[in-house]
């Protein structure tokens, strides 16, 4: 018995690098260094800083959402470095490879897209979405946490198990060449015979039951921890897009783990679901992981527009136009998202009939997607806008979203996608939907809610220089790709053959690097905040003049978040409590708090789940089984534990929460024009009181 | 590469037969329908920011959020558009269905595709062409197609397109060169290492002048029997070459080499 299954030393790497010492594999080394390097420098950082024990305490057996969601964004910003210099490795070679080998290898190539969109879909955009509305989502309806605090631990660990498994295979071995769609029958054992199909499936597997239950956890929370008088159209708008999201994902990820699960009984046990012979059906899969697949666009899109809607109204000074039909284009969203998802494949051969159906039910979503834009359009009209870096995000998403939204139309035609499917002009699409939309709306709702969390204001200055950077960035990256599909150059090319591409390549090149500088600069600006903390510090903590539930409360947050549920009288709760008097006010009495205690059941199922994953891809069987048992043990050992909760005293809470409160009343308030200076500590004035 | 070298854009905005002029128009159609949502935003929007900037002092209403009129606008134009842009989509989706014959008697031609390239059979000429379809101009073409591996997708850009070839399964594209001419023709979908390479030459001829390009294309080229479409399997692009005599089933041999019994129960079932 091998007890390194089928792993051998030169799926190491390095050692493929100094046996086979092309400039493809010297790039893979350098990835793989990175890694390496990267987390021995963390793990000495965290030793000499003594950080171990605060770390474990603190953070990763924390089950305050608020915690769980910073953790989240963590995870994401490593994931997202890692994909943004794929994007940048994969644009070089493009722009090297016309009519010339380029330098890296076509098998490389094919997994850097592979990662590239396995990363950014399940490691960035998710966690990105699941950590800002989990920090967010409880506070805004004035809750304590969410409804299942240990779940929402086991989901955060069940994502960075994927993730881990997704760095190892930087170093050791290689990954899937199937895309991130991971399409059969190119993936099934004949095709793909090595381990990099089933690093791929075994990443995307916890990632997307820990999803599922993210979705179950939220939703449930949005029905049942709302605090007094919070109806559920008096909810921000953030919690009416976070409840669709949630719906989504407890229906759109089952499939998705059930088509990965089936594509692995077919490599490893012989089943003939996806497979060209005895039966098997590459359709079934198409289906079955657009089922997900499309519900999955709006999971990403849906907290963003939930995002800009929060960011247009406060930077405007104003309550948002259109409440209601803003909720009801979104519910018709996340309903219509189940309906379309054969648009994905219209080439596939069935009647025109139903081409045209799913075509149609396609643009039908750009109706409610259209009102929603001019529904933020209109909040600005009457108000009174401020530039701060969120409110740039949102007028530039504004303005490229809807060029997105006409060649989401265009692709919606099936006689127009018959000629552009698989095309750059789809590759430009859908980053175009998915850069503006999604992640600047993560970046827009990162400086918009950092002060809530942390305390303190990001650089003004440095977060505006990002954006502009950023800005123009995906201008020059995505566009010319539009050009190019329309031309005939198709995606996921290692080399072309058409020197009139190399212009237009150069340009998306030059696009690439300015997205990388952007990014460098928020590094930069996260370093420059943190040393100037107590300069940018907002202790009184609400720094936008902002108009829901999060702000009302310190920052950061106290673990309890409230020390009474708040009363909620109307929609922008938190804006008229202002306006009444009632903010920054105590309770006529204190009670006592339960909450959850720290667990460490999430960390281990973690661990255990990123193992199982890593033996099971390289068929370590006696390890497999060991940590399956150990899943099992955690599992089973959790349900003995009866002392879960703590109680915080009602003298302790009056302490924490009266302090705060003599800092609010001894901290001046300050007028909007002095927001983005130091003056601001996160008190605002308001006018006529 | 069996490609000619592209001095040309290939893209379906130069289009070169009837599918991808009807896909041409049908594209912009679309687009200066959008402009009606489009537009409208690209002209507010800045005179949105400029008067209702801070400090412009221009009116303040913070707590205005309806207005029947802007409403209608919101929700109907949108509807509208979509409403128009519908019907046009199911009279285009019907008329550029690629299993519609472009007229009465278009040429039958088979393709197989291998991991890396694409196999064209003509059964009534009994020949075979690797990496190459000859066509005459002027005449619908008929594409019926598998695949012998792993899905792929064809398209001719200037022609038209595309539809998925899989295993076990027939789809079938029709178009149609309006003038002779090469057309660069291609796999869409990535099928491994070779994927970027893996494109074919089609080649319109004026109709008088196909039946002498066919004869003189496979003139002494060998049969196509089991030894030479094994060779065809093997790993690795193969480049143009053509073959003379073909069994008169093989298309259909490759197809339930895959389909199997399932595929004939439901044969037998029709």
């Amino acid at each position: 018995m091998n007890w390194l299954g089928i792993l051998e030393w030169h799926d190491i790497v390095f050692l493929r690098a100094w046996q086979h010492p092309s400039s493809s594999e010297l790039v893979a080394a350098g990835a793989g260094g990175i890694v390496v390097l990267g987390a021995l420098a963390a793990l000495l950082l965290i030793t000499a800083k003594h950080w171990w024990r605060p770390l474990w305490r603190d953070w990763l057996t924390s089950l305050d959402h608020k915690k769980i969601g910073i953790m989240y964004i963590v995870l994401a910003t490593v994931m997202l470095a890692r994909g943004i210099i794929e994007a940048n490795v994969m644009r070089l070679q493009q722009l090297l490879a016309v009519d010339a080998p380029g330098y890296l290898s076509h098998e490389h190539f094919a997994q850097l897209f592979s990662t590239h969109g396995t990363i950014m879909i399940f490691f960035v955009a998710m966690p990105l979405l699941t950590g800002i509305i989990n920090f967010v989502m409880p506070l805004q309806i004035g809750a304590r946490d969410v409804s299942f605090p240990l779940l929402n631990a086991v989901s955060l660990a069940l994502t960075a198990a994927g993730a881990a498994l997704l760095m190892v295979s930087l170093v050791i071995g290689k990954f899937s060449t199937g895309g991130w769609s991971g399409y059969p029958s190119f993936t099934e054992k004949p095709f793909s015979p090595g381990a990099g199909v089933d690093y791929w499936i075994w990443a995307l597997t916890p990632a997307s039951i820990g999803s599922t239950l993210t979705g179950l956890n939220f939703a449930v929370t949005i029905y049942k921890q709302r605090a007094p008088g919070m109806d559920l159209f008096r909810m921000p708008l953030f919690c009416w897009v976070s409840l669709c999201t949630s719906i989504l994902m407890i229906f759109a990820m089952a499939p998705l783990t059930l088509a990965t699960l089936m594509l692995a009984l077919d490599r490893y046990a012989g089943f003939h679901f996806f497979t060209n012979a005895a039966g098997g059906d590459v359709m079934n899969y198409a289906n079955l992981f657009w089922l997900f697949g499309h519900p999955e666009v709006y999971i990403l899109i849906l907290p963003a527009f939930g995002i800009w809607s929060e960011v247009f109204s406060t930077f405007s000074g104003k309550t948002l136009y259109g409440y209601t039909s803003l909720v009801y284009a979104t519910m018709a969203i996340a309903v219509l998202s189940f309906t379309v998802w054969l648009h994905h494949f219209f080439t596939m051969g069935q009647s025109a009939d139903v081409n045209a159906a799913f075509g149609m039910a396609t643009m039908l979503i750009g109706v409610p997607t259209g009102v929603k834009v001019y529904d933020w359009l209109l909040t600005m009209v009457f108000g009174r806008i401020r530039f701060r870096v969120p409110m740039l995000y949102a007028n530039y998403f504004l303005l490229t979203f809807v060029l997105g939204g006409v060649t989401g139309v265009l692709l919606a035609n099936p006689g127009v996608d018959f000629s552009v499917h698989n095309s750059l002009f789809l590759v430009a699409h859908f980053h175009n939907m998915l850069i503006p939309g999604t992640l600047f709306a993560m970046f827009a709702g990162f400086h918009f809610w950092f002060p809530k969390a942390m305390g303190f204001r990001l650089h003004e200055g440095l977060g505006q220089l990002a954006f502009w950077l950023l800005a123009p960035g995906f201008l020059l990256a995505f566009f010319p790709l539009y050009a190019l599909g329309l031309m005939g150059g198709m995606r996921r090319m290692a080399v072309w053959s058409d020197p009139s591409f190399t212009p237009w390549l150069a340009a998306a090149m030059l696009g690439a690097m300015l997205i990388l500088a952007g990014l460098c600069v928020l590094a930069l600006q996260l370093v420059v905040s943190i040393r100037q903390r107590e300069a940018l510090a907002v202790p009184v903590g609400d720094p936008w003049d902002g108009r829901s539930l999060e702000w009302a409360g310190p920052a950061p947050p106290f673990e309890w978040n409230f020390p009474v549920p708040p009363e909620v009288r109307s929609r922008d709760a938190f804006n008229d409590m202002k306006r009444d008097g009632r903010a920054h006010s105590a309770p006529e009495r204190y009670h006592d708090i339960v909450m959850p205690k720290n667990s460490a059941v999430a960390p281990l199922l973690g661990l255990g789940a990123a193992i199982c994953g890593f033996a099971v891809t390289w068929h370590i069987w006696w390890l497999t089984i060991a940590s399956l048992l150990g899943l099992m043990a955690v599992t089973v050992a959790r349900s003995f534990v009866t002392n879960v909760e703590k109680t915080i005293p009602a003298d302790e809470v009056e302490r924490m929460h009266r302090a705060w409160l003599d800092r609010a009343s001894a901290t001046p308030a300050i007028p909007r024009r002095l927001e983005a200076t130091t003056d601001n500590r996160g008190k605002a004035e308001v006018p006529g009181t | 590469m069996s490609a000619p070298a592209g001095a040309e854009p290939s893209g379906f905005l130069w289009a070169a037969g009837p599918v991808a002029e009807m896909q041409r128009a049908h594209f912009f159609q679309i687009v200066g329908w959008m402009a009606v949502v489009v537009v409208p935003l690209f002209l507010a929007l800045p005179v949105i920011l400029w008067r209702y900037r801070a400090g412009a002092g221009d009116t303040y209403r913070p707590e205005w959020q309806f207005n029947r009129l802007a409403e209608w606008a919101i929700w109907g134009i949108p509807i509208l558009v979509v409403a128009v842009l519908g019907v046009t989509l199911w009279r285009y989706t019907h008329a550029l269905d690629p299993y519609a014959p472009l007229g009465p008697d278009p040429l039958e031609v088979q393709l197989v595709l291998t991991q890396d390239d694409f196999v064209f059979l003509y059964p009534g000429q009994d020949v075979a062409l690797v990496d190459r379809l000859l066509i005459p101009a002027g005449r619908g073409l008929r594409l019926r197609m598998t695949s012998d591996s792993v899905m792929q997708s064809v398209i001719i850009p200037r022609l038209g397109g595309q539809v998925y070839a899989m295993a076990g399964m027939v789809t079938e594209l029709n178009l149609q060169a309006d003038a002779p001419g090469l057309y660069q023709g291609r796999n869409t979908q990535y099928s491994g290492r070779g994927f970027p390479g893996h494109v074919f030459t089609a080649e319109a001829v004026a109709p008088d002048s196909f039946d002498a390009r066919l004869a003189e294309l496979t003139e002494g080229a060998p049969a196509l029997d089991p030894g030479a479409y094994d060779r065809l399997l093997s790993f690795g692009d193969h480049g143009p070459r053509a073959y003379a005599g073909l069994a008169p089933d093989f298309f259909e041999r490759v197809v339930e080499k895959y389909a199997g019994p399932l595929h004939a129960m439901e044969k037998a079932s029709e």
